[in-house]
């Protein structure tokens, strides 16, 4: 077996506070032209702490290796195979780093001056362009700093959009059983209630099941399609016609749109708003675990509510326009993070139409290449093709005591990161394997004859995989011992 | 340009082992109707090359605080980042991992979390931290909810020197769930008239230093706000300060929160940047986002873990604490490491810089008879009044000079205000240079 997984020596590393030696002195820090302050006297006495006890206190080399040591404890894309579904883990362009770091644009001050942005609000103008063209929608807005602020954005524009009207009793809003659970939380956030609904046998909505439970006080159908079971909501016309029969707006849970550029447009569909995860789709950093970006694209009719500042563009000067009467308000400091958005933008201008295109094709070659070639060892939920990732299950595995929670800890032994694990709740022990459009052949039956060999070992040799991990830095957590005394900091006192 | 790898044999193998003959026959579960009969309308794929040089040319057209002088600040700040914050922070180990969901194989991201909580349990002088939000806008209103849920009350008292955009931001969040805002005037040496709560509230939200730069009394703020039964939050746009003023923990607040920015993150438009969010331990289940925790591994060794995730949303779906699904992981990194790079002297130093920059700052202006409307002390940053403010900041701009906001664009009553900021990127010919263009 050619599994890259391999053991190389690893550091022990201490935390930073129990390094610490007082007096260690860190960067220097010249002294300032201009003359020194006592500050208890400039301030008061009143006003002016002591130093902060125990705060760390290490040379630059100490930290320089510290945070070395932590990175390889780490698994990241640029370390290996990472088919985390829902999550869409692509290769993170190295250059969107260096155009995000280019002074004029990481060095500028989001209070400036208009006209001293002008750059910004151009590339701004034109990566909100870009979004409407994929999504099929008319408007963007880059504000939201993550997915699920964009879905309380757009949910909170539909709620403005039928309180605009006097349409004041729509109190509910439906969510599919598949759905992630920031839809039912930001609904929730809005002061909306949630009403599940159950997918069909066959994984997908169903627009009798719809028609059931939507009414007058419908608000919105949060739909994520492809949804996470990886499955093409083939009924999404028919859902959003009976959506909008009874006065209701479709929100896209754009979590998904790796499989659908230049595929299908969401505005097709029906979808009157949706949300993007920039660093989903276009390739931003998940830096373990953020920033992110989630900007909403909507149809002209809900123009009126997007979050202020708008940016306008008048002849070929760009505006930031806050006259906006009937907007939701602010839900952003600044912007957005245009760190973020500008990384995308990159992305987008790199591929270009042909290039996007390319990526959902051969994401769903990727997807459905690994599920056809685990069907022989693993349970599969659903007989059909998928879009951009699959779910398989441990129901042949837990004949012989061995879970998903073992598989997934068994892959890291051999140098993979775990898909992810008993996602969607709907399926039972469910691996949700989400390769991308980066990954090759190779790289997939390395992947693939893993998976198999943890499949036999299940059989023949089960403590194998209820033992693991073994090879990373630490065995498997003691996470009960966690919540119940939580210690969520380091103290001198412990 | 695409970054697939798939060669032209590994596509015809890769399609028969799935028994399709075109990459078009996988998406036939989408209908006919539905698939896209035309490319994607987007300008033309660039090179590498062609990219950077797309991107140079838009950013020429900004006025970044490197090449001008800048006085800008009001919640974003231009301090020194040490060149081993970048190099450390671009590892790929970091910057392309994903949430520590498993944690054998992120023990470096939930090791940097864990000290990230307790570097801002120490700066705040608090006793449980979360492990980040988006911004510090987002973290005033997960920190109003969460003060709404603990006391299980409906109006929020809001002190007029919180960030005007934090307080949109807030505004937002608080009709989503149906909370009121009570506002709370500032009083003539420029901070809050906290007396003026009215009983009922869940919480008092003042921000310190303010957002024309004076430091709040936050003793004074957590006495009123206790007296009618309401939480005090401690909102902070100028991390730095906390290096330096007493703590909001030390002052009797309940819940600190704010943006890490000033510790190491780039301006860079507005984001992203780092939200922080601080409260007692008895607090801890109302905690919104992502908590890390020690515990062990199976061989006894101290190990970390994303904990008490029962308050989030993947768990609790519609019954959250918060919507939240990520922290600013990478983010938080670069204020860690900031942090621990400059160390305990350090960010007391840059403190005390940026203090007497300002104090320089202030003398310069009352010299050349420039009124200064609060009386209260500031950190790093004051209001000015300069007459004919518009005019003087086109000559300001004409000189490379960056010279502050101008306040008008919040308060209309604030014509001809200006708020000035000083950091340790400035120095003094910058600041005299500045008052000559402001006042002559």
């Amino acid at each position: 077996m050619s599994a890259p997984g391999r053991s190389g020596l690893v550091f022990r590393e201490p935390l930073l506070f129990e390094s610490s030696r007082p007096g260690r002195a860190g960067v220097p820090i010249g002294d300032t032209d201009v003359p020194g302050v006592d500050p208890a006297r400039e301030l008061g006495d009143e006003l002016v702490r002591e130093d902060v006890p125990d705060f760390p206190e290490l040379a630059e080399l100490d930290v320089v290796r510290h945070f070395t040591r932590l990175s390889q404890w780490n698994y990241g894309i640029d370390s290996g195979f990472f088919p985390l579904g829902s999550c869409t883990m692509k290769y993170n362009p190295k250059v969107n780093e260096v155009v995000a770091r280019l002074p004029g644009l990481a060095a500028v001050h989001p209070l400036a001056d208009e006209a001293d942005v002008q750059g910004l609000l151009a590339l701004a103008c034109e990566l909100e362009a870009a979004l409407a063209e994929i999504s099929g929608l008319d408007r963007v807005t880059l504000q939201p700093a993550a997915g699920a602020q964009g879905e309380f954005v757009g949910v909170r524009m539909i709620q403005a959009y039928h309180r605009a009207r006097g349409d004041t009793g729509r109190t509910r809003v439906i969510i599919p059983d598949t759905a992630h659970g920031t839809n039912p939380a930001s609904a929730a956030l809005n002061g909306l209630e949630v009403v599940e609904l159950k997918s069909g046998a066959d994984g997908i909505v169903h627009p009798e099941a719809l028609a059931r439970v939507a009414d007058a006080h419908t608000a919105a159908l949060m739909l994520t399609n492809p949804n996470t079971l990886g499955l093409f909501e083939s009924h999404v016309e028919k859902l959003a016609d009976v959506i909008h029969g009874v006065g209701g707006m479709v929100y896209l849970d754009g979590a998904n749109m790796n499989a659908l550029m230049g595929v299908a447009k969401p505005g097709h569909m029906g979808v009157d708003v949706m949300h993007f995860n920039l660093h989903k789709t276009f390739s931003t950093p998940h830096g373990g675990g953020g920033p992110g970006a989630g900007p909403v694209a909507v149809r002209n009719a809900l123009a009126p509510f997007l979050p202020t500042p708008v940016i306008r563009r008048e002849g070929d000067r760009y505006r930031l326009d806050d006259e906006f009467p009937h907007s939701i308000g602010r839900v952003h400091g600044w912007y957005g993070n245009a760190g973020i958005w500008l990384r995308a933008l990159a992305y987008i201008r790199t591929l270009g139409a042909a290039g996007l295109a390319e990526v959902s094709s051969r994401a769903a070659l990727n997807a459905n290449y690994v599920l056809e070639s685990l069907r022989e060892s693993y349970d599969a939920p659903h007989a059909r093709r998928v879009m951009h990732e699959c779910v398989l299950t441990d129901r042949r595995q837990q004949q012989h005591g061995v879970t998903t929670a073992d598989i997934a800890k068994r892959l890291m032994d051999y140098g993979y990161h775990p898909p992810t694990i008993y996602f969607p709740l709907v399926v039972a022990g469910a691996l949700m394997i989400e390769p991308t459009e980066c990954e090759s052949q190779e790289t997939l039956d390395g992947f693939i004859e893993t998976m198999r060999e943890i499949a036999r070992e299940a059989e023949s040799q089960p403590e194998l995989v209820t033992g693991a991990p073994q090879r990373p830095i630490v065995r498997r957590l003691d996470e009960v011992r966690a919540a119940r005394k939580p210690r969520l900091r380091w103290s001198r006192s412990d | 340009m695409s970054y697939v790898p798939h060669t032209p044999h590994e596509l015809r193998a890769m399609l028969a082992r799935i028994g399709v003959a075109s990459l078009d026959e996988l998406f036939s579960e989408v209908p006919a109707a539905l698939r896209a009969r035309a490319e994607l309308k987007l300008p033309p794929a660039l090179d590498e090359r062609a990219l950077l040089r797309f991107f140079a040319g838009h950013a020429a057209e900004n006025a970044d605080v490197q090449k001008h002088a800048s006085f800008l600040g009001g919640g974003a700040y231009h301090h020194f980042i040490p060149a081993a914050v970048d190099a450390l922070a671009s590892r790929g180990e970091f910057m392309t991992a994903y949430t520590p969901y498993q944690a054998e194989i992120s023990q470096g991201t939930l090791q940097m979390i864990f000290e990230f909580q307790t570097l801002i349990c120490q700066l705040t002088g608090l006793e449980v931290a979360n492990a980040s939000l988006y911004d510090g806008a987002s973290a005033v209103a997960e920190a109003a909810l969460m003060a709404a849920r603990l006391t299980r009350r409906t109006r929020i008292g809001v002190s007029a020197g919180l960030h005007p955009h934090w307080r949109a931001v807030l505004g937002t969040y608080a009709a989503g769930i149906g909370l009121e805002l009570v506002p709370l005037p500032l009083d003539e040496a420029g901070r809050t008239r906290h007396a003026e709560l009215p009983g009922d509230c869940a919480a008092l939200v003042v921000q310190s230093p303010n957002f024309l730069g004076c430091i709040e009394d936050l003793a004074g703020a957590a006495k009123a706000a206790h007296a009618g039964g309401a939480l005090a939050i401690a909102a902070t746009a100028e991390a730095l300060s906390l290096a330096l003023l007493r703590s909001p923990g030390e002052l009797g607040c309940d819940i600190a929160c704010g943006d890490a920015q000033s510790f190491g993150l780039p301006l860079s438009f507005g984001g992203p940047y780092a939200g922080f969010l601080a409260a007692r331990e008895k607090s801890v289940r109302q905690l919104p986002g992502r908590l890390i925790g020690e515990s062990v591994d199976a061989n006894g060794e101290r190990a970390f873990v994303m904990t008490l995730t029962t308050r989030e949303q993947h768990i609790r779906r519609e019954k959250a604490t918060s919507n939240i699904c990520t922290n600013q992981g990478l983010c938080a990194l670069r204020v860690t490491l900031w942090l621990a790079l400059f160390g305990r002297r350090g960010i007391r130093r840059l403190a005390e810089q940026n203090v007497a920059l300002a104090a320089y700052a202030r003398r310069a202006c009352a010299r050349a008879a420039l009124r200064m409307p609060c009386s209260a002390p500031v950190f790093n940053e004051f209001t000015v009044v300069v007459p004919g403010l518009a005019d003087r900041l086109a000559r300001c701009r004409a000189k490379d000079i960056l010279a502050g906001v101008p306040l008008e664009r919040f308060a209309p009553q604030r014509v001809d205000q200006l708020l000035v900021c000083t950091t340790e990127m400035n120095t003094r010919a910058q600041i005299d240079a500045l008052v000559r263009e402001l006042a002559s």
